[in-house]
């Protein structure tokens, strides 16, 4: 079933939540809500839900508005964040409480119970009470629960939020493989973006109240759309400079872009450069700026340099293969030069809202 | 979108708020209304001379003094109890956590007799008082004891659950950091507990105020001496005079209102506190 | 002087505490040099620790204040009631008056109990399910009834029913006496019960969450099935905990009923006021014994108030602005 969310807003109590929020999601597709806290993922979550009302906008389900219709009335199975469990119910109550609500005859409940019990391989927990589950387990109740009416949409609100690292591994390759074979659309809330670029069809980037982007893992991490969503998908240097037309100004360095900024004239920018895009030599090279090595830290396959870099705001990083780093022969105290090999520019924008920022990420 | 959606999606809130709201008013709001509305029925000079006469005055003042050294007593005491429980272990322990609430559950005219008889010029700890020249039933003492038997619950309860969530690592840094114990207990535990003394004091002292039951035993009721404000009302009734009763009845609700607002903002304070901890 | 310098080493044998068991295994002293004369053996004390002599004047301190203002009060009410033997103290029970008024206050807990139980429900709901403008009012006024005094509470009812009162006259002339007959003694009995369900089940419903409740609607239940599936089988016994604190003190109000109730043996007496009387009377041994009754309730109610919280809360909750 497709979801279409059309210029959503949301206030409580005066803060804005949601500013005009729109969003196409199709039949069958595992998206993912993603970005750091406070941007408005789980309101938007809710209202798709039915917990919690749009203030303006609509939210159709299949073509069909419902935003009319109560959370009751619009079968959509919602995986809760600590999953809300009725804590007085065993596993087996809890998976057939829907159907139990709905009066099916006893024989179809049970059945449909022992089947989900198996999909979430939970057969011989049903007679247990959630306190004497583990996270994982809670988690797989859950997700059986909401599935027990065959909803056509399901909704997983921080689903691995609660879990230790190893278990949360384990949950995202299972829930996908679910996706697979049930297909229902799927829409799932994180702020990880490990998470959302592992189990998601597409991510949605979402920033203080709005939409950054929409794409796959690999378009929003190649071509990100905005200075927020260069920022919060992985590690990033960041520079202040200019732009204009296809070349950007960082403290007198000149660069080439790739893709022209989109500035005619000359405009403030954010400079972003990956530290996997930033070669290391041990002399100067066009389009370079000295450093000083600062550290070296060795992380398995890649090595990571810490810098300082004088003229270029402090702090600099760059990711080199082992391969290189090792023919580098790096160590701190060294002079080095820097040189970008892919450089994004976004003109700075006055009104910048950034729950980045404001989460103190 | 309607207002009624942003109240959020579960059933029922109609009924109940409707239910809530009139309940409320029929059972609390309408009542206490008429005592208000009836003591205006005087006009302001009657009814400044039935609350500022000086019978009146003697009995405010037995009420506010009374509950005031009460709920002090209490502080003392009953944070000491209240530590002594939380922190230490020691024989029969449950048995007095347990006995701590026994004023709150026991009827307060049962309270009333007992403390009397217990108190009394005869009573078993009265009578080495009597001896040694203290008088305690039908004297305003009296009155102080049985309030601050009222109060003792208030106190313990509110200070227990602070001092049992203090987090012992703040006492170990204080230690690591060169404070003696005392310094410690003075600079460090003490302001931690302020709000929540502060709360119990409000509590016991807005009990008292109040508190019929446990004092009309062991005070002697006697007009300018032993007589607390709600006996004085008592016996305006008694008296049919419903006006005049009215009239002291609203000096007491107004002393009640602002204690309630007090309480609800020390409330306020203690959560802050402890959240902030 | 410092604390600390009255430590363990000062203490005399006989106060020695006998080591909780999370104190620290002692350690033997340090080999000093030998022309030192060795100090008396000092366990070092744990950082949050009291010296032994502080701890133990606090414990008996503690035990005398509780003592001389509780346990003996409390035990002066059995020993009274059974002064002359059991069998004066059943004699005194079964009085047709004291029988009477066990009835009434029965009656009257009965009928006040499921009434504020109800509304208790109803508030919590409200407050803890919805968002609202005016919420912290109407949870505010719901603590109305804690702050006043007994005496003020039973005079409303009198102002608004007895023969003076609003409706009193237009009671009277359609046959119904409510001040100084039993609808005034419950009525008085609701308003100072009022708070005590709401005031247990708001904080604990506001701690619970909705989430639970949500995940219900979602899946499809109705509002009943969500109240009598999901919230009331969560709340039971914090309820059952409102529940017994309200009925203590319906059974044991005094001043509010006092005022209401004209105090016609046989009629409109409650065990409370039963007690009030036969006290006036010099009737110690039946004022005591009658009281016993109370004194049982009490006993009971803190029984299942402990039980209630060994079971199910982590700790008593502050009485917060109970009576």
């Amino acid at each position: 079933m497709s979801i279409v969310v059309r210029e959503v807003e949301k206030a409580f109590d005066a803060t804005p939540v949601l500013r005009g929020v729109s969003l196409e999601i199709p039949d069958g597709e595992l998206v993912a809500l993603l970005g750091p806290s406070g941007c408005g993922k789980t309101t938007l979550l809710r209202i798709i839900a039915g917990l919690e009302s749009a203030d303006a906008g609509e939210v159709r389900h299949d073509g069909e508005d419902v935003s009319a219709r109560s959370a009751r009335e619009r079968n959509v199975g919602v995986v809760f964040q600590h999953y809300a469990l009725f804590r007085h119910m065993t596993v087996e109550e809890n998976v057939a409480f829907a159907l139990r609500v709905r009066r099916r005859p006893r024989a179809q409940v049970a059945a449909r119970v022992a089947e989900l019990l198996r999909l979430v391989q939970l057969e011989g927990l049903k007679g247990r009470y959630p306190q004497q589950l583990s996270g994982g387990q809670r988690q797989r109740v859950a997700l059986a629960r909401a599935l027990a009416t065959e909803p056509r949409i399901l909704l997983l609100d921080e689903p691995f939020g609660a879990l230790d690292a190893r278990v949360r591994q384990e949950l995202r390759r299972w829930l996908r493989r679910l996706h697979d074979e049930l297909h229902v659309t799927s829409v799932f809330v994180t702020h990880d973006q490990e998470e959302a670029f592992e189990v998601a069809d597409r991510v949605v980037l979402m920033n203080a109240g709005r939409v950054e982007q929409v794409g796959t893992p690999a378009q929003v991490f190649e071509e990100p759309a905005s200075a927020f969503v260069m920022r919060f998908l992985g590690a990033v240097n960041a520079f202040k400079g200019w732009v204009e037309g296809d070349r950007a100004f960082v403290s007198g360095l000149d660069l080439e872009l790739v893709a022209p900024a989109s500035a005619a004239h000359r405009a403030r920018a954010h400079v972003f450069v990956r530290p996997h895009e930033l070669d290391v030599h041990r002399a100067p090279v066009p389009g370079s700026f000295a450093a000083n090595v600062d550290r070296v830290l060795p992380l398995g396959a890649a090595v990571r340099i810490e810098l300082s870099a004088p003229g270029f705001g402090g702090m600099v990083e760059a990711e080199l293969d082992v391969r290189r780093s090792e023919a580098l022969a790096l160590a701190p105290g060294d002079a080095v030069h820097l040189s970008p090999r892919r450089v994004r520019v976004f003109p700075s924008r006055e009104d910048e809202l950034d729950s980045l920022t404001a989460s103190g990420l | 979108m309607s207002a009624a959606a942003r109240r959020g999606v579960l059933p029922g809130f109609g009924l109940s708020t409707g239910f809530t709201v009139l309940y409320l008013c029929l059972v609390v709001l309408v009542p206490l209304s008429a005592v208000a509305l009836r003591s205006s029925s005087l006009g302001w000079q009657e009814a400044w001379k039935v609350v500022a006469s000086p019978r009146a005055l003697a009995s405010y003042r037995l009420s506010f003094g009374a509950s005031l050294l009460a709920a002090a007593a209490n502080v003392v005491f009953g944070g000491l109890v209240a530590w002594v429980l939380a922190r230490y272990r020691f024989p029969g322990r449950a048995f007095v956590d347990a006995l701590v609430d026994l004023p709150f559950a026991l009827p307060t005219a049962v309270s009333g007799i007992a403390l009397t008889a217990v108190y009394g010029p005869t009573g078993f700890i009265g009578r080495h008082l009597e001896a040694a020249g203290v008088r305690v039933a039908f004297s305003p003492l009296g009155v102080t004891l049985a309030l601050t038997f009222i109060g003792l619950p208030f106190v313990i309860r509110t200070l227990q659950p602070v001092l049992e969530d203090l987090d012992p690592e703040v006492e170990e840094a204080a230690a690591v950091l060169g404070a003696s114990r005392w310094e410690t207990f003075r600079h460090v535990l003490l302001p931690a507990l302020v709000p929540a003394a502060t709360t119990g004091f409000a509590l016991a002292f807005a009990r008292g105020l109040g508190e019929y039951g446990s004092i009309v035993f062991i005070s002697g009721n006697m007009p300018m001496r032993t007589e607390i404000a709600p006996l004085l009302v008592m016996t305006r009734l008694e008296q049919f005079d419903y006006a005049g009763a009215a009239a002291l009845a609203t000096v007491l609700l107004l002393a009640s209102f602002v204690l309630l607002l007090t309480i609800n903002r020390l409330q306020a304070w203690t959560r802050t506190r402890a959240g902030a901890a | 002087m410092d604390a600390d310098a009255r430590g363990g080493g000062v203490t005399s044998p006989a106060l020695a505490v006998p080591a909780p068991d999370r104190e620290a295994p002692p350690r033997p002293a340090p080999p000093g040099p030998a022309a030192v004369p060795a100090p008396p053996r000092r366990r070092p004390r744990r950082a949050t620790e009291d010296p032994a002599l502080v701890r133990w004047a606090l414990v008996a301190i503690a035990l005398l204040f509780v003592g001389a203002f509780v346990l003996v009060p409390a035990a002066t009410v059995v020993a009274e009631a059974l002064r002359g033997g059991v069998a004066l103290w059943w004699k005194a029970l079964v009085d047709p008056d004291a029988l009477a008024a066990v009835k009434l206050t029965l009656l009257v807990a009965a009928i006040a109990v499921p009434l504020n139980a109800l509304f208790g429900l109803a508030a919590a709901w409200s407050v803890t399910r919805f968002r609202y403008a005016g919420k912290s009012v109407l949870v505010s006024l719901v603590d109305l009834p804690f702050g006043v005094s007994p005496v003020v509470s039973g005079m409303a009812t009198v102002l608004l029913f007895g023969a003076h009162g609003w409706l009193g006259p237009w009671l009277l002339a359609h046959g119904v006496k409510v001040v100084f007959a039993v609808p005034g003694i419950v009525l008085a009995t609701v308003f100072v019960t009022f708070p005590f369900v709401a005031r247990e089940l708001i904080p604990f419903m506001e701690a619970q969450g909705v989430e639970e409740e949500e995940a219900a609607l979602v899946l499809g239940a109705s509002g009943w099935q969500i109240l009598t599936r999901v919230t009331l089988p969560n709340v039971k016994w914090s309820l059952l905990y409102g529940v017994i604190l309200c009925n203590a003190r319906a059974m044991g109000e005094f001043g509010a009923v006092s005022v209401v109730s004209g105090h016609i043996r046989g009629l409109t007496n409650t065990v409370p006021l039963q007690v009030e009387i036969l006290y006036g009377e010099y009737a110690f041994q039946a004022a005591f014994a009658v009281a016993s009754l109370l004194f049982l309730l009490a006993l009971v109610t803190l029984v299942a108030k402990k039980g209630l919280e060994w079971h199910h809360r982590p700790r008593p909750s502050a009485l917060r602005s109970a009576p």
